[in-house]
């Protein structure tokens, strides 16, 4: 065999970068998510707790209740009402999606669509 | 794993090609549509009297009625057209291949195509204004019918509207609207806002999706008018409740004499259109 030891350093070298990844990150995790709430002295349509492990949950029974039921009225646990809409009620008071949606949905990998269609002005200068 | 929109059509698209049923099922239920002329008396024995299901669930049955006399004054007015593709985010795109449109102008042959073959000795200058045409949000509407997914439905107040969640662009309905009333989303239709005024209060759609007129379901729900019939300041369009007598369309419809798009097709249409 011609080269061996040659192969075999370049094998090492090859195997050490494409597996450079894995072990450079070992051990550690990604940062976690920090999102940020802009408005101040709201309060969300349902607990922070609630919204925390539910938001797409509700979304997804308000868009049925608005959209095909007609009825665009909420009414929260702590006995308000609230208008179903995702683009005037959510995003009016979550201005910054950026920094609100995006960090979690970004470390979270899950790209919702909801924003194909629905948008907030700030995010929309990027496109009109 | 969630499924997503796009990897649902193309599951779909592919089980459409194998089992070829999504296809016959679109031909057959085209050939319903299309064959219902002849089938009238078939049909008239169990539903067909004219707005008959009016006081169905809600009492409501949203109709407009468009008086041409007053529309046809107007040269050049797009004063409709214009309100509603703004509040609605109508994305723009000039190509005829590639247009989305919710409110338009037409051809008096293409609107009444019926009556423009039946009979010659329609007046000339009532066949040279352009009529101003939408979807009609039939009584029995053929798209609701097609529709795989029900993202096309019927209201209980008679709105035919649309469930952009849900639609998955198989464009069966637009094949089964006898009046074109529906567009298709060939393109991303943001890009038909660029430059434009937006509505922060209402959503686009995505591309890939249909779209039409939804009556202004949205400002209905805040006591609103729809847009278009806010517009017109020449009062030539009017909306209102069927199922009242004492509403305003009502009030014209006893009046006037009105025709409707295509009756023989059997859809009943709720827009309505005063010619003299
Ligand atoms: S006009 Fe066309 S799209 Fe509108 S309800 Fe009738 S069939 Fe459906
Ligand atoms: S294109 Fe959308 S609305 Fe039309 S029939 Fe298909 S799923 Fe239904």
């Amino acid at each position: 065999m011609y080269d061996s030891g040659k192969v075999i350093i370049g094998l090492v070298i090859f195997v050490a970068i494409a597996t450079f990844p894995f072990w450079f990150g070992m051990g550690k995790a990604a940062p976690m998510p920090e999102p940020v709430i802009m408005t101040k002295g709201q309060k969300c349509v349902e607990s922070k707790d609630y919204m925390r492990a539910s938001h797409m949950y509700l979304l997804n029974v308000w868009r049925d209740q608005a959209l095909r039921d007609g009825n665009r009225v909420y009414e929260n646990k702590r006995g308000e009402k609230v208008t179903i809409s995702l683009q005037n009620t959510c995003m009016k008071c979550h201005s910054n999606k950026e920094k609100f949606c995006d960090r979690c949905h970004d470390y979270a990998e899950v790209k919702p669509y909801c924003w194909d269609c629905h948008f907030v002005p700030k995010e929309s200068k990027q496109w009109n | 794993m969630e499924l997503k929109r796009r990897d649902f059509l193309k599951i779909v698209g592919g089980s459409a090609l194998i089992g070829g049923s999504a296809i016959s099922a679109l031909v057959e239920e085209a050939g319903i549509a299309h064959a219902s002329p002849h089938e009238e008396h078939g049909h008239s024995a169990e539903e067909d009297h004219g707005h008959g299901h009016i006081e169905e669930a809600s009492g409501i049955r949203w109709a407009m009625v468009v008086d041409m006399r007053k529309c046809s004054e107007q040269e050049g007015c797009r004063d409709c057209i214009n309100a509603c593709h703004y509040v609605h985010n109508v994305p723009n795109f000039p190509d005829p291949k590639e247009e989305v449109k919710w409110i338009w102008k037409d051809e008096y042959h293409h609107v009444f195509t019926d009556i423009s073959t039946l009979d010659p000795y329609v007046p000339e200058h009532i066949k040279r204004h352009p009529f101003l045409v939408l979807c009609n949000h039939c009584d029995n509407p053929p798209c609701v019918r097609v529709c795989p997914t029900k993202a096309t439905f019927k209201r209980p107040d008679g709105i035919v509207a649309m469930d952009y969640h849900r639609c998955i662009g198989c464009r069966f309905c637009m094949a089964a609207c006898p009046y074109g009333s529906r567009s298709f989303n060939w393109r991303d239709p943001r890009l038909g806002l660029k430059g434009r005024e937006l509505n922060y209060e209402f959503p686009t759609r995505m591309r890939g999706v249909v779209e039409k007129c939804n009556f202004c379901v949205e400002r209905l729900a805040q006591g609103k008018i729809p847009a278009c019939v806010e517009a017109c300041k020449h009062g030539a369009l009017t909306f209102g409740n069927l199922a009242d007598p004492n509403s305003e369309v009502r009030a014209l419809l006893r009046e006037n004499y009105a025709l409707r798009r295509k009756p023989q097709l059997g859809t009943k249409p709720s827009v309505f259109y005063i010619i003299a």
